[in-house]
């Protein structure tokens, strides 16, 4: 299968999927957006439970709302919070995608709201089918995000390197492969900096580990967990090589932000991490499904979640296809599990064969095929304060 | 460092690259076992980098984890339960 249907946005840009998105705008907002998004399976939501407003968690929404998965948008809010949701509703207009927003307060309660909100879902439906242009796509189209969790002594060993194998192939064919998890490059700063492509790529992967390290420092907690340790894991460097695996062994191109783009296809870090001067506002890596988003916010059609332990987490606006590298895990938890990688260990396929099947796998998904995540339902989400220096808002919603 | 492909008993292991070795105790899969012995405070290699330094002196055959190998950066994981990784409970 070399090319299948996407879904071609006004921006130029192609989506894997054709979804309304509801963006709550505080969390006294979330009960009615889930009631508007009930039982409707082309209805995702997300959310900023803070009242007070913040850039990050804004570029975020925009960029969700604006995703090339995405093709129209509600946004609901309270009434009285800082994050106005017909900005929201506004960059969604701006490029071109059928949008409406609503107060709860002015609709007159939870009822009105949800029942307002539910005609928006039906009239916006209405335009993105009468507007909807398909465009055949390629890997050469796809950006791919992905991030370990739940990590054991296998996921170093079969799961990464087997997405690592895979970003190979999806560079080569000049796609876009995004990796995370600066705080999971601990003691590996020289093996980071070795495979950047050119100076200015050095200079900003090692601004990024420099960040992630002193904010580790600062507020004493590493990216370990005790699953981790249970798993086989002892140390956050070893943790931290059997992560930097999945990046594969291509060219970082430099380092992206959250909610930023890439600028061009082949191989990219996003730093998520906190900027200095503001480090304790905000957690890095509070939660897997973070990581998720920010990988999203980044423009990821699809997510590749390497997990040995086991994970049940999905996400909205971009299926997560579920990697483990143990074959333990994958009976155990067949239902959540796409993809054994635990059969390199095994013996029974070679690495390459693994990064063949997977990419494989991820084109199957960007046809149209669910994941199991996506099938089971599993949509969720973590949007939260952060601080970092990004480009202007203005620049940050592409506006 | 060697890795556990499977959870093993004490006794003969089969390595990959075909080294002799025998643990000395029951060690889990994705848990790690020495190769070699290592002084305390000395480096624990694996995949060819220093993931750690031994806390004591390890033998080979030896389970390597929390209770024996300490990270360079981050303090707290060898105050951890070696065995679920879980914080000691501290009760008032």
């Amino acid at each position: 299968m070399n090319a299948w249907q996407g879904y071609l946005r006004s921006d130029g840009a192609k989506g894997i999927r054709n979804l309304i998105l509801v963006v709550y705008t505080v969390e006294c907002a979330s009960f009615v957006a889930h009631e508007i998004a009930r039982g409707q399976e082309d209805v995702h939501v997300v959310g900023f439970p803070g009242c007070y407003d913040n850039d990050y968690a804004m570029r975020l929404m925009l960029a969700l709302a604006t995703h090339p998965n995405v093709g129209a948008c509600l946004a609901v809010g309270l009434g009285c919070e800082y994050t106005q949701p017909a900005n929201i509703a506004s960059a969604a207009t701006k490029s071109e995608r059928p949008s409406e927003w609503l107060f709860i307060q002015e609709q007159g309660g939870t009822r009105a709201a949800v029942e307002h909100g539910k005609q928006a879902v039906e009239r916006l439906r209405a335009q993105l089918a009468a507007r909807t242009q398909r465009a055949p796509m390629t890997v050469a189209d796809l950006v791919i995000g992905a991030e370990c969790g739940g990590s054991d002594g296998t996921s170093g060993l079969a799961g990464n390197p087997a997405v690592g194998r895979m970003y190979d192939l999806l560079v080569d064919q000049g796609g876009t492969a995004i990796f995370e998890e600066v705080v999971e490059m601990m003691g590996l700063r020289d093996i980071l900096l070795e495979r950047a492509a050119s100076a200015q790529a050095a200079r900003e992967l090692a601004a990024a580990y420099d960040k992630a390290e002193s904010y580790c420092r600062a507020v004493r907690q590493y990216s370990i967990s005790p699953g981790n340790f249970a798993g086989g894991l002892t140390t956050i460097e070893e943790k931290s090589m059997g992560a930097f695996a999945k990046s594969g062994s291509r060219p970082i191109q430099g380092v992206l932000r959250v909610s930023q783009p890439a600028p061009m296809p082949g191989l990219w870090l996003l730093d998520s991490v906190p900027d200095n001067h503001f480090m304790q506002f905000g957690y890095t890596n509070p939660n897997d499904t973070e990581g998720i988003m920010d990988l999203i916010s980044a423009g990821a059609h699809i997510i590749l979640f390497i997990t040995g332990r086991g994970s049940v987490i999905g996400s909205p606006v971009s299926p997560v296809i579920k990697v483990t590298g143990n074959s333990r895990t994958f009976r155990r938890m067949q239902e959540d599990m796409d993809f054994d990688a635990g059969r390199v260990l095994s013996g029974d396929i070679t690495l390459n064969q693994a990064g063949d099947e997977l990419l494989a796998l991820v084109q199957q998904v960007a046809a149209g095929a669910l994941s199991k995540p996506e099938a089971l339902g599993h949509r969720e989400y973590f949007l939260m304060y952060k601080h970092q220096d990004t480009p202007s808002l203005e620049t940050g919603c592409r506006a | 460092m060697a890795t556990l492909m499977e959870d093993a008993p004490a006794g003969e292991l089969q390595v990959v690259g075909g080294l002799s070795l025998s643990a000395l105790e029951a060690i889990s899969l994705g848990h790690k076992v020495s190769l070699l012995p290592i002084a305390c405070d000395s480096p624990v290699i694996k995949y060819g980098v220093t993931i750690g330094l031994a806390t004591r002196n390890i033998q080979p055959g030896e389970w390597v984890h929390l209770h024996n190998c300490r990270s360079l950066l981050d303090a707290r994981s060898s105050t951890l339960d070696p065995h679920t990784g879980i914080p000691k409970v501290k009760l008032p």
